[in-house]
């Protein structure tokens, strides 16, 4: 780890002054960057403690959820309101890292996580223009098991490993910022970037902008929504791939649905194709498979990860249909 | 030469010759366990008692001290800088700014590094410990893409993390071969095992497979592992005056201890290698570069050193299992009987080790047939030398041949258990030896009974919601190994209190409880009265914890020990004791004393005798005998493994839901222990199966998911209850009637995974591990 | 502010790049907390923070000030062991016995969420109230690797106790 001095900030307006010039990072529960920063791939000279920012769950005037930047991931996943009312982030979130970990992780960390590339992770011995840009990128032709089928770029194919994320991003949810320029919001699929040729930005957010907390609009079909993670082992692993889903579903008529998948893409990958697909279709398997179909349609399998496509697939197909009660 | 060192370099396998040709002939009463034990005919003492582990109060409460928690006075913490190719020569080597570094006592390179002679690498002597035939930092060469190429000493550990991230290398890069295919094309040679062919011939195999009724032909692959034991390795290091101590995670400290007096080119006995508690080992805690670096280091700084391998480190600078290519082809005729057994491949190593993957090994003992065609072969690649990994050969050599055996069984129409037992050896088809205890058909017979074998149905018949559910077993077997070198001394005091010192280890097996068990049932006192000192090579002896052979050898070296305490003893006791005029072999322990075997009322206490001898103590050291008996009889232990795995017909993730293991293995000497042991293999055969791989990038030989969150090993969601049971039937001609059952556990439990998800869903897997893509296509 | 381990009083390291696994193991020589991965991927370095159980070696000892960490070593005085320590015995839910002081806390801190009705990736349904079945305390322990396969060891002896007084 590179020396860095720490301050611990109590507010939004502390860490920004805090966080001002030079190579700050704000610290959360430091579950991914202080793992980044001790294998040097994050060299922070100054760290801004954020856990003091808000913790607060909040019902917001129009019936959604405003969640503080500090709230721990296990605080949100129990949360009632959450539980209740949008299950699929519980379950996206407990599906996620180990107890411990939730225990200590943010949600605003959580948004800034990093890929788990394994040629991003090798320091010493693996190009990758994520960690140097320009350097190249040595995953193509490797080990790609975890990587990306849709949106990826020649110069890089990393994956977004969040669960939590891809829950938020079928929710519409909204990212509050601050920086310098003042306080913005943004909405969820605008946060993450697909790679092009800059993979070694993961996020839009400016030099020194602060995530302060997350709103999620009130969708009251999502009461019965889910998250389906598919991995390697039964528990404590990234998904290869993952699916949220809700759907409404009204006299057997899609009226409305949610779809996103994670383990696809740079960034949690919100289905937008299948969804205008399945609305004000017959909620069938035939019409879940179509739409799988097309979602996919322009991935590109890399060396590992041909098996994405298929997978993916059957599993927007039987979460659909589970939520649905739909049958063949 | 004597015929002690005679027999010890045969029983090795150093020597071919007139030695293994006359063992075999020799009449049983000359051979060592051809007397059976005493202790096997004694039903109501500790053994076969479920006891606690005696260090379990220590473990849980975090009392116990492994390597890294030894603090020393003014210790400096290191930190490893490793090599980014596969071959070549460092061409540039700035440690300038790691030097400077806040903190920094010391960079050691090849420029500044003590000259060190190369360790001499295991297999080239008795006591030599050495991972590879190559020097440790003494020159500017690279052979693997990972080998240590700078030690950074600092105050903290904080500091040389940092320092070592500063160093910047560049290198010429030389021509390599990281490819399993490239290194075929190169060419194969015939591997050799502990300094045996790993060839068996005969009759003529291929001729008989081809006009066999019915056959089966496939190649089997399975991928690099690492052992991963929790506890990174360690060690905390210091040189005393002239003489080193080593304070480690270790299975070999006495080996160890030789082989870094040969580096620092010392006497034996000014070097001390002490591993009270080992972190887990599986055959990864052997010598490897970072003790002698330590070491160098240390000597290099004048200070004390401790040296913690990050988890990335132990994958770059200590070894795991190697890859494999087997070829497994049976023919049989309509009923069953085999014809022709063929189990050949190939397994890389590197050039500058000796450790081919010895997947036959299982397969010489296992099956009668007509005609055998067995043989590995090696090609060399550059890579870190590949080491012992839990049940080297038969862990993966078992996942072709009961995979293979399985799949026959399916062709022929024949239940699998019923297959292999039609073919049940006489004796050991392959040596022709006799076994000295073989009881698989009792553990098939019973393990069948109790796993309900019988509710197997026909490939993917059954289904649960989303889950297809299927059954399979396979055939685990380990041989008994006993290996020469190992020593005990017992010292006996007139409080009528035993200490008992073995070079041994306790890596989480249970030695040091069972140790004691074995050790108070010998000589006649109670548990609490015997204190089992280990780990340390300071005490007389050898003993590997490895090949499962621990316990015979303690156990054979302990009754060499008892002999002769029993001889001195009878001396000490002299003309007024009741045992007077009493000769050795006429007298035993028991009671806290001795007594005439077939007149029990004649006997003295061991507090009396060293009274009346006015002696506080005696103590006596012995060697166990020499492992003849090895030669004498084809021994083995055998299992018979029963697993449910539930295969997801949606995403094909498969997770195993029930395991049986039932074995033979000899008398149980702590059932407590030994159901771990089992289980805890049998969990490793599960992450054999279903997970593990350590993934070498042929492109430059560098291992790419180093780290623990992306080599994954099974999560207690993965472990279902594990039903353990054994036939307990002592083996004559051991120790205490006991096999080890350390490696066991793990041997055919990946071909049993296969053969349920086969019976789930109608798709074999030939390459592990089964992951969900190779049942999707 | 200083940190409490154990109930003493503790002061912040100098180097802020001190993690609380490495103040614990080599600051204040409580090695019961075990360094498995430095990287929160096993589970080894678990202690508990104001009753819930972290992964240490994540942590930045300076971001814990005044705040209260409970290591292996402070779950029982002296000689004595507690319940949960001697059900691992009973039990042998252990081998080598490294990853053994992160389980042990980690289970106390699952048992304490579970009490809180937290669910868990298993729970059929998560408007329930917690029911701590086998598969939900392998799920609960996951965080929690063993490389011994001591794991029906383990899970028996949390059954048998912390688990088990939840039931009641």
């Amino acid at each position: 780890m590179t020396p860095f001095s720490y301050a611990r900030a109590n507010n939004a307006a502390e860490a920004l002054q805090l966080g001002r010039g030079g190579a700050a990072n704000y610290l959360g529960g430091g579950t991914n960057l202080v793992d980044l920063m001790r294998e040097t791939i994050a060299k922070p000279d100054r760290l801004v403690d954020v856990t003091g920012l808000s913790d607060a769950i909040t019902d917001t005037a129009d019936d959604g959820l405003l969640i503080g930047a500090a709230v721990r991931n296990t605080a949100l996943a129990e949360h009632p309101a959450v539980r209740t009312r949008y299950p699929m982030l519980s379950r996206a979130i407990l599906a996620g890292a180990s107890a411990q970990i939730r225990n200590m992780a943010t949600v605003g960390g959580n948004l800034l996580q990093r890929t788990r590339c394994t040629y991003f992770y090798d320091t010493d011995g693996s190009r990758c223009n994520k960690r140097v840009p320009g350097s190249g990128c040595d995953a193509v032709g490797g080990f790609t098991r975890i990587h990306a089928v849709l949106g990826a770029s020649p110069a890089c194919v990393a994956t977004h490993p969040s669960d939590m994320c891809v829950a938020l991003a079928a929710l519409d949810a909204v990212v509050h910022v601050e920086g310098a320029g003042g306080a913005r919001t943004l909405s969820f699929g605008d946060l993450h970037r697909l790679p092009g040729d800059r993979p070694e930005l993961d996020t839009v957010l400016e030099v020194g902008e602060l995530i302060t907390a997350i709103e999620l609009p009130p969708l009251p079909f999502a009461a019965s929504s889910t998250y389906r993670k598919v991995r390697d082992r039964a528990s404590y692993a990234f998904a290869l791939i993952s699916v949220a889903a809700a759907i409404d579903v009204v006299d057997g008529e899609i009226r409305d649905v949610r779809l996103a998948l994670g383990g696809v893409a740079h960034k949690p990958w919100r289905a937008t194709t299948a969804e205008a697909l399945l609305r004000g279709r017959p909620a069938t398997e035939a019409a879940f498979r179509d739409a799988a179909i097309a979602e996919l349609a322009d991935a590109r399998p890399l060396r590992d990860n041909g098996f994405k496509i298929e997978l993916a697939k059957r599993t927007i197909v039987a979460v659909l249909g589970d939520l649905s009660g739909a049958t063949a | 030469m004597s015929i002690l060192d005679t027999a010890r370099e045969a029983a090795q396998g150093l020597v071919q010759g007139a030695m293994a040709k006359l063992v075999p002939l020799a009449p049983d009463s000359w051979i060592p366990g051809g007397v059976p034990d005493p202790l096997i005919a004694r039903k109501h003492g500790l053994i076969g008692t479920s006891v606690s582990r005696l260090d379990g109060a220590l473990k849980v409460k975090g009392a116990a001290r492994f390597a890294a928690e030894f603090a020393l006075d003014d210790m400096v913490y290191a930190a490893l800088a490793f090599a980014t190719i596969p071959r070549g020569r460092i061409a540039t080597l700035d440690v300038a700014a790691a030097e400077a570094a806040s903190g920094v006592v010391v960079v050691m390179t090849h420029r500044n590094a003590p000259r060190m002679k190369q360790p001499a690498v295991f297999g080239s002597s008795p006591t030599a410990a050495g991972p590879a035939d190559l020097p440790i930092m003494q020159d500017d060469r690279i052979h693997w893409n990972g080998q240590p190429i700078a030690v950074v000493l600092a105050g903290t550990q904080e500091q040389a993390d940092h320092a070592v991230s500063l160093i910047v290398t560049t290198y010429d890069v030389e021509e390599s071969v990281t490819s399993f295919a490239a290194a075929k094309e190169k060419g194969a040679a015939p591997a050799s095992f502990m300094g045996q062919p790993l060839l068996n011939e005969i009759g003529d195999a291929d001729a008989m497979l081809a006009a066999a009724p019915h056959k089966v032909d496939q190649v089997y692959r399975t991928p690099r592992h690492n052992h991963n034991a929790i506890e990174p390795h360690a060690a905390t290091i210091a040189w005393v005056g002239g003489d080193l101590v080593v304070h480690d995670a270790s299975q070999l400290v006495s080996m160890e201890a030789a082989t870094i007096a040969g580096v620092f080119d010392l006497k034996v006995e000014q070097v001390r290698v002490t591993s009270p508690y080992v972190g887990g080992g599986f055959g990864g805690k052997c010598l490897w570069d970072h003790q002698i670096l330590g070491a160098a280091a240390a000597k290099l700084a004048g200070r004390p050193v401790r040296i913690v391998l990050t988890r990335e480190g132990v994958y770059r600078g200590v070894g795991g299992r190697t890859l494999t290519e087997q070829r497994v082809a049976i023919g049989a005729a309509a009923g069953g009987h085999f014809q022709a057994l063929i189990h050949a491949g190939t397994t890389a190593t590197t050039p500058h080790n000796n450790m081919p993957e010895p997947f036959i090994l299982g397969t010489r003992a296992g099956y009668a047939a007509d005609s055998f065609k067995l043989s590995v072969d090696v090609v060399r690649m550059n890579m870190l030398a590949n080491t012992f990994m839990r049940a080297p050969g038969e862990s993966v050599g078992t996942f072709a041949l009961e995979s293979a055996i399985d799949e026959l069984a399916a062709d022929l129409g024949i239940d699998p258990i019923e297959l292999r037992i039609r073919n049940e050896p006489e004796v050991d088809p392959t040596s022709g030896l006799p076994f000295s205890s073989r009881h698989i058909v009792e553990a098939w017979r019973a393990g069948a009974a109790k796993f309900g074998w019988d509710k197997r149905g026909l490939p993917g018949a059954r289904r649960e919601g989303e889950w297809l559910i299927g059954m399979g077993c396979a055939t685990g077997t380990y041989p008994y190994y006993r290996m020469p070198g190992a020593a005990a001394r017992i010292t006996l005091d007139r409080a009528g209190t035993a200490l008992v010192e073995v070079a041994a280890h306790e890596m989480g097996m249970g030695t040091s409880t069972t140790t004691t068990m074995v050790a108070a049932e010998r000589l006649g006192l109670p548990l609490e009265a015997v204190e089992v000192r280990y780990g340390d090579s300071i005490i007389p002896g050898a003993i590997l914890a490895g090949g499962s052979q621990q316990t015979a050898a303690i156990g054979a070296a302990v009754i060499a020990a008892h002999n002769a305490l029993v001889a001195e003893l009878l001396k000490l006791a002299g003309n007024d004791s009741p045992l007077a005029g009493l000769s050795p072999d006429e007298v035993g322990s028991e009671d806290g004393g001795l007594a005439k075997l077939d007149d029990p009322a004649r006997r003295e206490s061991y507090a009396s005798i060293l009274h009346r001898a006015q002696r506080d103590h005696v103590s006596v050291s012995a060697e166990g005998s020499p492992p003849l008996e090895l030669m004498h009889w084809s021994m083995h232990s055998h299992s018979a493994i029963f697993c449910e795995a539930r295969v997801n017909a949606v995403t094909r993730e498969v997770r195993v839901s029930r395991f049986l293991g039932s074995f033979d293995c000899g008398r149980i000497l702590n059932p407590k222990t030994a159901r771990s042991q089992f289980r805890g293999g049998m969990i490793m055969g599960l992450g054999l199966a279903l997970m593990e791989e350590t993934e070498f990038d042929e492109r430059n030989g560098r291992i790419m998911n180093p780290s623990l969150a992306e080599y994954h090993v099974p999560v207690h969601l993965d472990v279902p209850e594990i039903d353990v049971i054994w036939t307990d039937i002592a083996d004559p001609h051991t120790p205490m009637g006991a096999h080890g059952v350390g490696e066991i556990g793990i041997t055919g439990v990946a071909a049993a995974v296969a053969n349920a998800v086969y019976n789930a869903t109608g798709t074999r897997v030939r390459d592990l591990p089964i992951t969900l893509d190779k049942l999707l296509v | 502010m200083p940190i409490l381990v154990n109930g003493s009083a503790v002061a912040l390291p100098n180097d802020p790049r001190v993690s609380l696994l490495d103040l614990l193991r080599e600051g204040l020589h409580l090695s019961g907390t075990k360094k498995g991965c430095n990287q929160g991927a096993c589970g080894a370095c678990t202690v508990l923070v104001d009753g819930e159980r972290i992964l240490s070696c994540l942590a930045l000892a300076v971001q814990y000030e005044g705040r209260s960490v409970t290591t292996i070593e402070g779950l029982s005085d002296g000689d004595g062991l507690h319940p949960l320590q001697q059900a691992f015995i009973d039990h042998d839910g252990f081998q080598c016995g490294y990853c053994t002081p992160g389980q042990i806390c980690s289970a106390i801190g699952m048992a304490a969420e579970a009490k809180r009705g937290v669910p868990s990736h298993v729970s059929a349904d998560l408007s329930t109230d917690v029911r701590l079945t086998r598969e939900e305390l392998q799920e609960r322990m996951s965080g929690n690797l063993c490389r011994c396969g001591a794991h029906n060891g383990i899970i028996d002896a949390i059954r048998d106790t912390v688990a088990a007084e939840l039931a009641a």
